[in-house]
């Protein structure tokens, strides 16, 4: 085990460190700069933008650049918005909750809908149920998050006035953020209605961006409930005569959700990544458009401190469930 | 297992609510959030928009108009020689109050002094606080700035190194907004400076409430505002006790929350969604001419540009009635004066260039290209205000230009790049723009006079420039005029570049939205804006 531990978190660290040279390099290819970017096509001194440039401390060797932010990286200083001058740290920390509660939120409904929807279509295989459920997830996996969103708001509020369109909560609960999560903070509110609106805006983000889990973790769980169904621990269940729900509830499905667990896993670093386009489009202030923002206007410092605090979260997510699945199944951890 | 079902049932029902807006408050769909919520630290409209509502200068804009009226300077006087400036304040003026300030004196000339002094003082807690951040006065102002004194508790003096006549035109900027040196004084000693530009206080329509990262920002209406009184300002005046702006993004969703009612105001609508905005009952879409300007520019001193024929050619060979047409489908005209018709010092006199590609032909073979010859185009990639479609407006330029010989290779780049590349005087034919910041000609036509760093088409035009280099000194507005359509019509003769279009700006509102005015230079006042039944 200890062997296991030493060469995961070995792989961690390179792993991290490979994520700053590329957040590094990859930010600073795009063309244009933030300067370029402030004064538009405004006709300002090129002495001034030389100014600016050197006051951002843009305009140092990139190697320079990229020693300064991993040093201060490693001191847990992210450093501060060319934009708006705050620091990063407290700027990622002010969006996280969200994002958090967005991606929690799509995770649970792709979990509590698409683990019944494989374990049916496992049991009726081959047959219509199973090929339509199959080509829903199928559909639902291609769709482009961007246009699914567009759609269920044009569907679910702008035709049938069922949801709101974007946001948190309705403007007229003015909720002071306490934990940040606002299902949280407005069920700390006086008001009894602000739980209610929270809830009611978090759902069509939460299934714009729970669809392609939801068809990933569906597909995942008919597959491994198909080779479970298959093992020879099963039919001896059944010729012991236990009742159907219990072969497949308990003997089944226990076995058939390890490998589930490890695709939930692996899900939240998509989920970060459609957190992004969905955050966008929903107006949810979270970490996905508050990077947005920042590709827009080339805040370097928040590129570099955002990509490289979601990274090391879907690390650490990713290395937990490594050693979970270590500690479940002896088989993973003495293959190396 | 019933009882769950209730449950969700329930909460099914339950979360079938109505959003539709109270009339007391009045949601703005914004498309980004602002850097700061002062915006003397910022370049961006955003942070205007926020410092609009929240704060006063010395001098303000009419409400979309481009004249120039009264703010916290009730009148002012310009010596002779333009180095002087000085401002006679606003009686009675009343700052807004925050949990952990409450003025205690009205507005004097301590708070103008204070709200300058902080943004070139190296030694102020203030000018540290923001980390000497404040681009557009460094931009506008300080190079020319000698001194500002108070003179006594309602007089202000402000001195020059040299004149600077667009001096009061910028200052009706939102970066120069006043602020209370009281509310200063009270931050430093409990020790939090920073407050000073995260909780604003100012002496607008509105006070500020709270802003919620790229969510909402919160404003409550301010009783006290001075505009009320003696109808000092009636049409900035809050008709709502409570204006949101709820920050969104994405202008599709920003049409969507206008339907369902989510917001009243919906910014910076997607062009493409205009004509369903203007078939809906619900919504009416107001429209406004933009301080924008927009042209293709030819670099002067390359071949076979360096001939005035050539360039005349060129510009006649553009079918301008059918591009205008094509890419700003109703929201421009055709146009020949480098101001735009919404601001003073605009040339009515000056017509488009006749589309004559016979004659385009002929003026060609006279300048030795009578097969014509092979150019790249540049097309801006980017939806900009005076610009919607760089692309369709190089393609149709290349067809037109195809027809008298000439082949142009359209060249584009990303956006950032494409600034950086058109400010380094890279395109022969570029395609460029700009809207103004405050309401002074100088902005834009500085640009074009001989060695100007901005003067990207190496162009030098003695006449041109004289007259745009007086009209920065000279005071008197009327004068300045002359000198700008004198500095037109010396462009236009040259044709350095070719004007395209004056562009309109849209926004849809909500049918109940009364007292709404498209303004379109700097921040957008929301003062004066009520909702109707």
């Amino acid at each position: 085990m200890t062997l296991f531990l030493a060469h995961r978190l070995g792989l961690v660290l390179i792993t991290f460190f490979g994520i700053t040279v590329f957040a590094f390099a990859l930010i600073h290819l795009i063309p244009g700069d933030p300067v370029m970017l402030m004064f538009g096509e405004r006709n300002v001194d090129p002495a001034q933008l030389a100014d600016l440039r050197a006051q951002l401390g843009i305009d140092r060797p990139m190697i320079v650049q990229y020693g300064l932010y991993v040093w201060r990286a490693l001191h847990g200083d992210l450093g501060t918005s060319l934009a708006t001058h705050d620091s990063v740290m407290d700027e990622f920390l002010t969006h996280f909750p969200a994002t958090v509660e967005l991606a929690v939120s799509a995770m649970l409904l792709a979990v509590l809908i698409g683990v019944p929807l494989g374990i049916i279509a496992a049991l009726f295989r081959g047959s219509t149920t199973d090929y339509s459920v199959m080509g829903i997830a199928l559909t639902g996996y291609s769709m482009p998050i961007f246009w699914w969103a567009i759609l269920l708001i044009l569907l679910f509020s702008v035709t049938l006035g069922l949801t709101p369109v974007s946001g948190r909560i309705d403007i007229a609960y003015d909720i002071q953020p306490v934990t940040g999560f606002m299902l949280i903070d407005s069920l700390l509110s006086e008001d009894s209605g602000a739980f209610r609106s929270a809830l009611s805006h978090l759902i069509l983000p939460a299934v714009a961006l729970g669809t392609i889990p939801l068809a990933v973790i569906a597909r995942m769980t008919r597959s491994a409930m198909l080779e479970v169904l298959s093992e020879d621990y099963v039919r001896t269940a059944r010729a012991k005569g236990l009742s159907p729900l219990r072969v497949v509830g308990l003997h089944a499905l226990r076995n058939a959700l390890i490998p589930v667990i490890t695709v939930v896993g692996l899900q939240v670093g998509s989920l970060f990544g459609g957190a992004v386009l969905t955050e966008t489009i929903f107006a949810w202030p979270g970490v996905g458009s508050w990077l947005i923002h920042g590709i827009a206007r080339r805040d370097y410092p928040v590129l570099q401190g955002g990509i490289l605090m979601v990274a090391t979260i879907v690390i650490l997510v990713n290395l937990t469930v490594d050693l979970l699945a270590g500690l479940v199944n002896p088989r993973l951890r003495h293959r190396r | 297992m019933r009882i769950i079902g209730r449950l969700s049932f329930g909460l099914l029902i339950g979360l079938l609510g109505s959003w539709a807006a109270r009339a007391d408050t009045l949601a703005v769909c914004t498309e980004a959030s602002p850097d700061a919520l002062n915006a003397q630290l910022s370049t961006a409209n955003t942070s205007f928009d926020v410092s609009e509502q929240i704060a006063d200068r010395l001098v303000e804009m009419q409400i979309g108009g481009s004249d120039l009226v009264p703010g916290l300077a009730q009148s002012w006087t310009i010596s002779e020689d333009g180095l002087t400036y000085t401002f006679k304040l606003r009686h009675g003026v009343k700052f807004q109050s925050n949990a952990d300030f409450k003025p205690t004196r009205d507005f004097n000339a301590d708070d103008v002094v204070f709200s300058f002094r902080r943004m070139f003082d190296k030694s102020d807690p203030f000018y540290q606080s923001a980390s000497g951040n404040f681009p557009e006065f460094v931009d506008l102002v300080a190079p020319s700035l000698a001194s500002i004194d108070r003179i006594d508790d309602d007089t202000v003096a402000l001195k020059l190194k040299t004149p600077l006549a667009p001096l009061l035109p910028s200052l009706s900027m939102q970066p120069f907004s006043i602020l209370s040196a009281e509310y200063a004084a009270s931050l430093q000693k409990s020790g939090k400076p920073g407050q000073l530009d995260q909780e604003p206080i100012g002496t607008g329509p509105f006070s500020f409430g709270q802003y919620q990262k790229d969510a909402v920002i919160r404003f409550r209406a301010f009783h006290d505002f001075w505009g009320a009184k003696d109808g000092a300002q009636p049409d900035r005046v809050a008709k709502v006790d409570n204006l949101v702006f709820v920050i969104t993004p994405d202008a599709s969703v920003r049409y969507a929350k206008l339907r369902t009612n989510e917001c009243q105001i919906a910014r910076y609508p997607n062009p493409a969604d205009l004509p369903a905005m203007r078939a809906n009952p619900d919504i009416k879409v107001q429209e406004a001419a933009i301080a924008g300007t927009n042209y293709i520019r030819f670099r002067v001193d390359r071949k076979p540009l360096d001939d005035r024929r050539v360039r005349l050619a060129l510009a006649e060979a553009i079918d301008m009635d059918s591009l205008v047409g094509a890419v700003f489908q109703g929201g421009g005209t055709p146009a020949a004066s480098l101001v735009p018709p919404s601001l003073w010092g605009h040339d009515a006199a000056l017509k488009p260039y006749p589309h004559d590609p016979e004659a385009a032909k002929k003026l060609l073979a006279e300048a030795g290209y009578p097969n014509g010859f092979t150019i790249d185009l540049w097309a801006i990639p980017v939806v900009r205000a005076y610009m919607p479609n760089g692309r369709r407006t190089a393609e149709m330029i290349q067809s037109d230009w195809a027809k008298i010989g000439v082949t142009a290779n359209i060249v584009t780049y990303e956006w950032g790049e494409y600034l950086k590349r058109s400010r380094a005087a890279e395109p022969s034919v570029g395609m460029l723009g700009g809207t103004w910041d405050y309401p002074d000609p100088s902005e834009i036509l500085l640009g074009f006079t001989c060695n100007n760093p901005g003067n990207a088409m190496h162009w030098c035009n003695q006449t041109y420039t004289d007259a745009v280099q007086k009209a920065n000194v000279v005071t008197g507005q009327d004068e300045r005029a002359q000198l700008y359509i004198t500095a037109d019509k010396a462009v236009y003769d040259d044709v350095p570049l070719v004007r395209l279009a004056d562009v309109k700006a849209y926004v849809p509102v909500r049918k109940n939205v009364e007292g709404f005015k498209l303004h379109f230079l700097g921040g957008q006042p929301f003062g004066g804006v009520s909702l109707g039944k």
